[in-house]
């Protein structure tokens, strides 16, 4: 990402969820789209304002549980009937009910790897550095006890000073400025 | 899950189902939050803190020693011989990864039913999921005889041109294992990411706020992440809980699969589920009693959690009991085989029958105190009887595996066990390890989930039209 200098965009601090997801249900109606909740724990109400409505994860879950049920399948398969064939006290070569449980869980293994890390890709998350840390009020609070509502400065709506006198309304504690 | 119905005006009873409140009342976010990271974040480590965790490196470092005699002298310095060639590593092995099933089982599937009380301590339950794999886990590797060719076990493109062979349960057990305790520390790790992100912002040392923040990934809230979170920790409760259903079904299939009497059991996979659960959960009072004294936690550790876990422990048992009784049944009154006649009459009076009786009073007999509530609500007590339980499990399975190998079909192959010193050191071993490594977590992670606790309160409720809103548009 190239260096960014300026204005971020305008993060406004409120004390209660209810604050919170009526601000942001507002800034969605007056028209912004680039923006984000931020809270100390999950507010779906929030989510919803802000227009965000369903993830792909569960998705990507599906598609690693099926990868890790037709791998281990396949594997034991080749395995057992081609690479290695062994005779076990006479059971056929593709004993299909006992290759069935590592198969079993290897997808559980691709699906809740999938589920874990496909989240995390999603969420754009390892970022060790994100403008919002440079707020003085964000990590005293947004991980603590407070509720913030940023809206950013790509957003073709945003206007400094007419956005700020906009979050004013929703009487929050502070509208802060953030530089990148 | 966002807004959890809790009372406002009356903090102690629910009006909708009349339930006492998990977390004492007169919490706030910040409380809950200061409560918990303390622990993690005071320069000063309490003296006792010090004093457990030597006692149990003293354990670890016997451990070590046993370990290196191993690799010396072979599995031979152990009681294990023909005809009891699993001895008490496999004894250890099974008990060990039935204590880690009650973690899984609060974090996952009472998630999945939506137990709000679960939230003050799925995090060290699954702490001790981890810590309990760890230790059984290390077992069958030392067991195999040459443990740095563990690795054999696994399907890997070898010089040797040799394959493994899948129709073998123990390389199912190889498996289930494996991805038990992979998922167990991706969902504990994913689970402790946001509280991650709350220590790193707390912290006061540049230290600790560089290690938290590391492990914190940059989590800073948003609510996409959290949505996405949110359904990322139910996918993966809804697969841990099959996960923790089948890895016990697989343990018990290596028993099972095989032809031995008390061994060849149909039984055996929902007994040994039940069994894993009833051990776990008494791990976890064993763990949680002393914590919630020791750090002062009883707010959030509160007597319904203990009062809870006794009625899990009661309901887990009979269907303990149930197994036993039908053991009994089958094998006297419904087999019509004398190899598993006398398999039962052997168990029960042959040379080793002490062990059965002993299981039989701590797994049935005293369990059913816990159907008095007050006792399941006094601590000391049910400290007690949480390790009680423990040893009747240990018992069982040592009852499951020497018991049934001492004496097979044939007289003349029969044997005895006597475990040796060096038997006792590994296993004593273990649970040093087990309880250092829970010394370690309690000091530098996050034990109870902070972000869960603050979803809990009453202040986390929407009211919609307690605001007033301004006109959209602008």
């Amino acid at each position: 990402m190239p260096v960014r200098e300026g204005t971020y965009g305008l993060l406004a601090e409120f004390d209660t969820p209810s604050q919170l997801v009526s601000a942001a249900e507002g800034a969605y109606n007056a028209g912004y789209r680039r923006m984000d909740c931020y809270t100390p724990y999950p507010v779906e109400e929030a989510a919803e304002a802000i227009g965000f409505h369903r993830s792909t994860v569960s998705l990507v879950c599906l598609i690693g549980g099926l990868l890790g049920l037709a791998t281990m399948f396949g594997l034991e398969t080749w395995i057992s009937v081609w690479a290695f064939p062994l005779n076990i006290a006479g059971r056929p070569y593709f004993s299909w009910v006992a290759f069935a449980v590592p198969a079993y869980e290897w997808t559980i293994l691709y699906a809740g790897l999938s589920a874990a890390f496909g989240m995390l890709f999603l969420n754009g998350l390892p970022q060790l550095y994100h403008p919002l840390f440079n707020a003085p009020n964000f990590r005293s609070g947004a991980t603590t006890d407070k509720f913030f509502l940023c809206l950013e400065s790509t957003d073709p709506k945003f206007d400094l000073n007419e956005t700020r006198g906009f979050l004013d309304r929703y009487t929050p504690v502070s509208v802060v400025e953030v530089e990148y | 899950m966002a807004t959890k119905d809790v009372p406002v005006n009356d903090p102690m009873l629910d009006p909708v189902t009349g339930e006492f409140a998990v977390i004492a009342p007169g919490h706030t976010f910040k409380s809950v939050t200061e409560e918990v990271s303390r622990i993690v974040l005071t320069p000063r480590t309490p003296l006792g803190w010090f004093f457990g965790f030597t006692l149990a490196g003293g354990f670890v470092l016997m451990l070590l020693v046993a370990l290196a005699w191993l690799l010396v002298k072979g599995p031979g310095i152990w009681a294990v011989t023909i005809p009891v060639a699993w001895g008490f590593a496999i004894v250890n092995f099974v008990w060990w990864i039935g204590i880690g099933h009650a973690g899984t089982l609060i974090s996952a599937i009472l998630l999945l039913f939506k137990q709000g009380w679960r939230n003050s301590i799925n995090r060290f339950a699954e702490a001790m999921t981890i810590f309990a794999v760890v230790c059984a886990a290390l077992f069958p590797l030392i067991h195999v005889g040459r443990p740095w060719l563990g690795y054999w076990l696994l399907p890997y493109p070898n010089t040797m041109n040799v394959w493994p062979q899948f129709r073998s349960p123990l390389m199912w057990d190889c498996f289930a294992v494996s991805t038990y305790a992979t998922i167990s520390v991706v969902f504990w790790y994913i689970g402790m990411v946001p509280d991650l992100g709350t220590l790193r912002d707390r912290a006061q040392s540049r230290l600790g706020q560089y290690f938290y923040g590391m492990l914190s990934m940059g989590w800073r809230g948003s609510v996409r992440h959290w949505a996405r979170y949110e359904t990322a920790s139910l996918l993966l409760a809804g697969l841990a809980t099959p996960l923790v259903l089948s890895v016990h079904t697989v343990i018990s299939f290596d028993f099972a699969v095989a032809l031995l009497p008390g061994w060849h059991d149909t039984i055996f996979p929902p007994f040994f589920v039940a069994g894993a659960i009833y051990s776990g959960f008494a791990m976890v009072i064993t763990l949680a009693v002393p914590i919630r004294k020791f750090y002062h936690l009883e707010d959030l550790v509160t007597l319904r959690h203990i009062d809870n876990m006794g009625k899990v422990m009661l309901a887990t048992g009979l269907i303990v009991a149930y197994g036993y009784v039908s053991e009994v049944f089958m094998s006297y009154c419904y087999s019509a085989s004398h190899w598993e006649y006398f398999m039962m009459w052997n168990r029960m009076f042959g040379p080793m029958g002490w062990s059965y009786w002993v299981l039989i009073t701590c797994n049935i007999a005293l369990p059913q105190l816990l159907w008095s509530r007050k006792l399941r609500r006094n601590v000391g007590f049910m400290f007690l009887m949480s390790l009680i339980v423990n040893t009747g499990m240990w018992f069982e399975r040592f009852v499951i595996v020497v018991t049934s190998l001492t004496r097979d079909y044939l007289p003349s192959s029969w044997g005895t066990y006597r475990a040796t010193k060096w038997d006792y050191a590994t296993f004593a071993g273990t649970l040093g390890l087990f309880t250092f490594l829970f010394f370690l977590f309690i000091r530098f992670l996050p034990m109870i989930p902070m972000s869960e606790l603050r979803l809990m309160l009453p202040q986390a409720k929407i009211h919609k039209e307690a605001q007033p809103i301004p006109e959209a548009g602008d």
